[in-house]
């Protein structure tokens, strides 16, 4: 039971837990603390006590900013073939524009990460499935490359991938004939952080239009909003209780 | 019989960083395949991220580096796995999804 | 009544010709099927939009036109027509040829066609694929059982259960493979249990249409006699089922047409939705239906060879049109997120999704077609699945009678 360690990466570790629970501390108080502190251990399996989930506030999204889909591609290794309608898009801005009234809306959509996702209904070998702690992702070592689920998809939140890839991130492999969509950031969450890529993109822009957190944690923020505030499911009537609500649509 | 088959040619296989690998050679040899896919379906669908038998920590430990002290990846025939696996004349499928390379002192670029 | 089966002599220079060509584009298609996959699909038409295309196009007319061939011998056991029983033996050859060359279009097409092992290890029995895999095999095999209880003399009287069970799996079958397009809620062209009842249908026309053109074309090369008597009831039949398509394919744009929240997806199929709407109205409707209607039932052509082969020939064509239109024309629609909004996005969410088919899709479905010909083609050389005669007076004892009742 020799767990063999670069000392580099105890250092790492004990790094990033210290940098991270100060970083939370100081910035977001008493809740996060306690999320730092209770994350899972390595060799700790998920639980479905945890739901992840996204609240994104259309009110707050801006025109012509798209640094949450530029930090998705950054974060997970999505580059662009020259060709958009073959590129993977995990998060995409859509411009809503009521055709009564012409008000126009922004937002950004992505996997919905719903409870009974259609993806997962439909994938022959189980590739598609959903994570008990409300994660929808694709399990690339079963995917044959159907794409039923791109055909189910209620949202079009999938991307195939169409071409060869090298140079991954080592934390989001990916590569041709599989099909692959947002996944909520699943190697940070099973780090133990607390914000996704397109959420930091967000913050930092100043815009603070999406909100991830565990939605089954009354002391979360997310849940704190939801609890409050009014929110919308896209195609609500479809009823799979989606992981992604919307506020000012 | 040994001198008959003495000048069979044999995979050169670089050695890893350390002293030893998780598990014994041997073990490793014949086993490193069911280690792999054990963990991955732990991985995956559980999100257990243990160390010990993980693709990551095989590539970190196990680098091949290059005349500019660079890893090498999976198309240079010096990689790790390439090294016995072209010898066995077994294709791999990890790499092509995993990165080959281990990373080099960075996680990710938004995190610290 | 005796009927003689043979193996056709196959020693021809058509013989020889006809393997060559089919050969030719087996061969085309496989080397499609290898770029596709050594390169991705990239090279293809398909994108994230259009994500299945051309090849699906052709599998799944083949798959449900597999089911419809099977037909003829259906009527033979388990409808108990006599006068169908000697055609009994190519139609099970030919229902399960046409669907093991739509499936090998079908693998060829996934993105890890290497990965079939997964397929067949790893189900998830929520998936209609998932059961369909099963539901093919199956075919396969309860198809295989029931042609030898029929082609093995000793075995013959069990024949008709094994067809009865034939019959049955077919249909579930092509309600499976209806289902694959019914079920998905997500997209406006689908979402109707109608699909998996009007798939049926379409398999009775497809099946029908392309065997009674090789029936035509193998009794023409060998010159053995096929008599009017058996043509007619064929022709009748395939001009029954093409009206009944034409029924099924009126209710579900009716239904459609009722409800508000589908308005936009039938204005795009049936006015302005470009080649969608040309084909559905020109390859589908009239040059699928109404003109085969017309051939078949017309006095003059519908007793002419020629007129029931080119009738023949035009549902088939009709068909494939009417699977372009369902399966592409399905996607090319946008997908309503945000009903009562107009929507831009860098993903395609709104306007028509382009799709233009590359000759590679194109080899890999011809290909299939071409193994499934070529299969029935040799099989007919090495067993006997064709009967020496099919002049009127050997098919039917009471050929005489049943002709001045007509």
């Amino acid at each position: 039971m020799s767990e063999t360690e670069a000392p580099i990466n105890v250092y790492r570790r004990h790094f990033l837990t210290s940098i991270g629970a100060l970083t939370a501390s100081v910035a977001l108080g008493g809740a996060l603390v306690q999320r730092v502190a209770s994350a899972r251990a390595p060799e700790e399996a998920v639980t479905g006590k945890v739901r992840w989930g996204m609240l994104v506030n259309a009110g707050k999204c801006v025109e012509g900013c798209d640094d949450c889909v530029k930090a998705c591609d950054e974060e997970n290794g999505l580059k662009s073939s020259g060709r958009s309608e073959i590129d993977a898009q995990w998060i995409r801005k859509v411009t809503l524009k009521d055709k009564t009234t012409n008000r126009t809306t922004v937002l950004p959509m992505l996997c919905q990460h719903c409870t009974t996702a259609p993806c997962v209904d439909v994938c022959p070998t189980g590739a598609s499935f959903r994570r008990i702690d409300g994660i929808v992702l694709v399990d690339k070592h079963l995917c044959i490359g159907c794409r039923y689920c791109m055909m189910a998809c209620p949202y079009k939140a999938r991307s195939f991938i169409h071409e060869a890839h090298s140079d991954q991130k080592s934390w989001a492999p990916r590569g041709k004939g599989t099909v692959e969509s947002c996944t909520l950031c699943v190697h940070r969450v099973d780090r133990g952080e607390t914000t996704t890529a397109c959420q930091d993109a967000c913050t930092k822009a100043g815009h603070n239009a999406i909100l991830f957190g565990d939605m089954n944690d009354p002391n979360s923020e997310i849940a704190k909003h939801l609890a409050t505030e009014p929110s919308t499911q896209v195609r609500g009537n479809l009823n799979l209780n989606l992981g992604v609500r919307y506020q000012g649509i | 019989m040994a001198p008959a088959f003495a000048d069979i040619p044999k995979p050169k296989i670089p050695k890893g960083k350390g002293e030893r690998c998780v598990e014994d050679t041997n073990v490793m040899r014949k086993n490193h395949m069911e280690f792999l896919l054990h963990q991955r379906d732990e991985t995956v669908h559980d999100g257990i991220r243990t160390k010990k038998h993980s693709l990551k920590e095989c590539l970190s430990c196990h680098a091949v580096h290059d005349e500019n002290n660079m890893p090498v990846g999976i198309d240079d025939k010096r990689h790790f796995c390439n090294s016995c696996h072209a010898y066995a004349a077994v294709s791999i499928d990890c790499f092509e999804c995993h990165q080959s390379k281990p990373d080099v002192l960075k996680v990710s670029g938004s995190s610290p | 009544m005796n009927i003689t089966y043979r193996e056709i002599e196959g020693t021809s220079p058509g013989y020889y010709a006809l393997l060559a060509v089919l050969g030719l584009f087996i061969l085309l298609g496989l080397g499609a099927a290898m770029y596709m996959e050594h390169e991705g699909h990239h090279v293809t038409g398909m994108s994230n939009q259009i994500v299945w295309g051309m090849p699906h196009v052709f599998a799944v007319f083949l798959i449900v036109a597999a089911s419809g061939a099977l037909n003829v011998a259906s009527v033979s056991s388990v409808f108990s027509k006599t006068p169908y029983k000697p055609l009994a033996p190519l139609s099970a050859l030919l229902a399960m040829s046409l669907l093991l060359g739509g499936l090998i279009i079908l693998v060829l097409d996934l993105g890890r066609p290497d990965r079939l092992i997964v397929a067949m290890l790893n189900y998830n029995f929520k998936s209609i694929f998932a059961w369909n895999i099963f539901l093919y095999t199956g075919f396969l095999a309860v198809t295989a059982v029931y042609l030898w209880l029929m082609m093995e003399r000793r075995m013959n009287p069990y024949s008709k259960r094994a067809g009865l069970v034939a019959f049955v799996w077919r249909l579930i079958l092509t309600t499976g493979t209806g289902s694959i397009f019914g079920f998905l809620v997500a997209r406006e062209m689908y979402d109707s249990a109608l699909l998996a009842p009007m798939f049926i249908i379409m398999s009775l026309a497809f099946g029908t249409a392309i065997y009674l053109l090789v029936l035509l074309s193998a009794y023409h090369g060998t010159g053995r006699a096929l008599g009017d008597a058996t043509l007619r009831r064929l022709k009748n039949l395939l001009g029954v089922f093409v009206a009944a398509v034409l029924l099924m394919v009126l209710t579900f744009h009716l239904t459609k047409l009722y409800v508000t929240q589908h308005h936009g997806v039938e204005q795009f199929i049936l006015l302005d939705g470009g080649v969608y709407t040309v084909l559905f109205w020109g390859g589908q409707i009239v040059l699928g239906t109404l003109l085969p209607l017309a051939l078949l039932f017309h006095p003059a052509t519908g007793a002419s060879r020629s007129g029931i082969t080119a009738a023949s020939v035009l549902v088939v064509l009709g068909g494939l049109a009417q699977m372009y239109v369902l399966i592409i024309g399905g996607q090319a629609y946008p997908m309503e997120l945000f009903p009562g909004f107009e929507v831009q996005s860098s993903f395609a969410d709104s306007g028509i999704a382009a799709y233009t088919p590359t000759l590679y899709e194109i080899a890999l479905g011809l290909g299939g077609t071409a193994l499934a010909l070529t299969l029935v083609t040799v099989a007919i050389k090495v067993l006997r699945f064709l009967p020496l005669s099919l002049a009127d007076a050997d098919v039917d004892p009471h050929h005489a009678a049943a002709k001045d009742a007509a």
